[in-house]
């Protein structure tokens, strides 16, 4: 690694405690994954923000970093927290992981980190142009900003996130570099996929078989001709969490597609294998669902104002989480979205979702149109679920 | 015999070799408030980590999985080292935050579990001492 003269200061304790520590984590990745140099970020997202996974030890690594003088250099954002921030008793969190949760975001926040608290910065205010080197730790936010954006990161974890923010440097290797750009692997797609529900089980059907042959591949994806904002975000978190893909190349939708041609060595994914993937994602029969949850990831404006058009001037049977960021809570509190859907008596989670709030073991069965929650809901909170269209998640809860 | 790998964090320690031909997930995979293993149907189920040197291929798993070894150091109940075949991103930084010598590139296969491992992870070097 040859490092800067600034870069030199940094990693000597020149510039304080804080910052020094980030550059051992940096120069030490750097070292590990064969880096040359360092290259500026301009963007950073931070992950491990909900006290369940930080724990005790956690905040106090985090408090260490911001008594030590660390200070962001660059825009950076938060993961989702564990409960919302504003409104966490409506949700039934415990008041003492309120309290420890509340002094996690207090010691970003004396960073100067930006606590939105939200798996998708891209949709307000950290949005990366194309090319831009940036530090996102959330699987899914990377996959979308390397795929869709066009910009360049790594799956960053909490600390080394954390790390680039403090320096505004990341050691320049795999995705910051154009030849791992390239993908290796043709994936022709031969179902018809249209719904949120139907993009995840296509990336949990790619992102199996990616899994399955061993390989860490940046596949090429024939065959999707058509995708909103929300199907490609709901696509990102399902095939990053399956398979672990921080990068995709979709010809007529993400901008670095065009550079390459389709990579010889090919698989498809038939239209059987899309309806399997969705039926291992339903386990639990209708009867069984007692939570209902919309927002993983978190859900945009257009999708807060279909489900007031749904709910208008009906009840909710079930507890039904809205979740969501804070900036679009807002537009949605100044459209009146938020009156109807409260009116319901369903309940918006801003700041937190479904996957990281600490509900482990407290609903039998979860109805969602996001194959993400579908798998942290078995694999974390010991729920079955319902993977279903959209609008019948909303008719879900109302039933 | 002594081996010469890789520095990945500085600091010396010698203690009993815990030793796994599986790839550790820290996250969900070590209990932080115990130092046990608990992942199901790991090799080292049920065995605690804490005190040893800790010698598996690779980690694996959640990158929260460093803030399980800085909780788990602060429980005093860490490893006194990690050696590694090929040390990933999760290890790493775990080792940094919590100040864990960590040294990899070393043949794992030649270190016979229970035995004393001498670890110097400034010099990057592992010795089984007789």
């Amino acid at each position: 690694m040859k490092l800067s003269s600034e870069e030199r200061a940094m990693l000597d304790g020149t510039h304080s405690k804080a910052v020094q520590k980030a550059m051992e984590i940096l120069n030490t990745l750097g070292t590990i994954y064969g880096a040359e140099k360092m290259i500026p970020v301009v963007s950073v997202q931070i992950a491990g923000v909900s006290y369940a996974n930080l724990g005790e030890a956690g905040l106090q690594f985090l408090s260490e970093m911001a008594d030590g003088g660390g200070k962001a250099r660059v825009l950076t954002t938060l993961n989702p927290a564990g409960m919302d921030i504003e409104n966490w008793q409506a949700l039934g969190i415990d008041p003492e992981f309120a309290a420890n949760q509340e002094r996690v975001i207090d010691a970003f926040a004396r960073m100067g980190v930006v606590t939105t608290c939200s798996c998708t910065p891209y949709l307000f205010g950290n949005v990366p142009h194309f090319g831009e080197h940036i530090a996102w730790a959330e699987s899914s936010a990377v996959c979308y900003a390397n795929s869709v954006l066009g910009a360049r990161t790594n799956r960053e974890g909490g600390p080394s996130a954390l790390a680039a923010a403090l320096t505004g440097r990341t050691p320049a290797y795999g995705f910051h570099l154009h030849e791992s750009r390239a993908p290796k692997v043709t994936v022709v797609v031969e179902a018809d996929v249209n719904e949120n529900h139907e993009f995840g089980a296509l990336g949990k059907a790619i992102g199996q078989k990616l899994e399955a042959g061993g390989k860490k591949a940046v596949p090429y994806i024939q065959g999707v001709s058509n995708a909103s904002v929300e199907n490609l975000k709901s696509f990102c978190a399902s095939i990053a969490t399956y398979g672990g893909t921080a990068l995709f190349h979709m010809p007529g939708i993400t901008p670095e597609a065009e550079r390459y041609a389709p990579p010889p060595e090919s698989f498809s994914i038939s239209q059987a294998e899309v309806e399997a993937a969705l039926d291992e994602m339903n386990d639990a029969e209708e009867s069984e669902v007692d939570f209902v949850s919309l927002g993983c990831p978190h859900l945009s404006i257009k999708e807060i104002a279909r489900i007031a058009e749904l709910l208008e001037g009906k009840q909710v049977k079930k507890e039904f989480w809205i979740t969501t960021a804070r900036p679009t809570k807002h537009i949605s509190d100044r459209m009146g979205y938020t009156a109807v859907i409260e009116a319901s008596g369903a309940k918006f989670a801003t700041d937190t979702c479904c996957v990281v709030a600490p509900i482990s073991g407290r609903f039998n069965a979860l109805a969602t149109d996001s194959a993400k929650a579908c798998y942290y809901a078995y694999a974390k909170n010991k729920f079955k679920t319902r993977l279903l269209p959209f609008d019948e998640v909303v008719g879900e809860a109302l039933r | 015999m002594k081996f010469q790998g890789r520095k990945i964090y500085q600091g010396q320690a010698e203690a009993e070799a815990l030793v796994t031909t599986m790839g550790i997930s820290f996250y969900g995979g070590v209990d932080p408030d115990t130092g046990m293993v608990v992942e199901r149907g790991h090799e080292l189920e049920g065995q605690s980590v804490s005190g040893k040197v800790l010698v598996f291929p690779s980690g694996k798993g959640s990158t929260v999985g460093s803030y399980t070894l800085y909780r788990l150091k602060h429980n005093g109940l860490a490893p006194s080292a990690i050696v590694n075949a090929e040390c990933e991103t999760i290890t790493a930084v775990g080792c940094i935050i919590s100040e864990i010598p960590c040294v990899d590139q070393v043949p794992i296969g030649e270190i016979a579990n229970g035995v004393c491992l001498r670890v110097d992870g400034e010099l990057g070097t592992v010795e089984i001492a007789e």
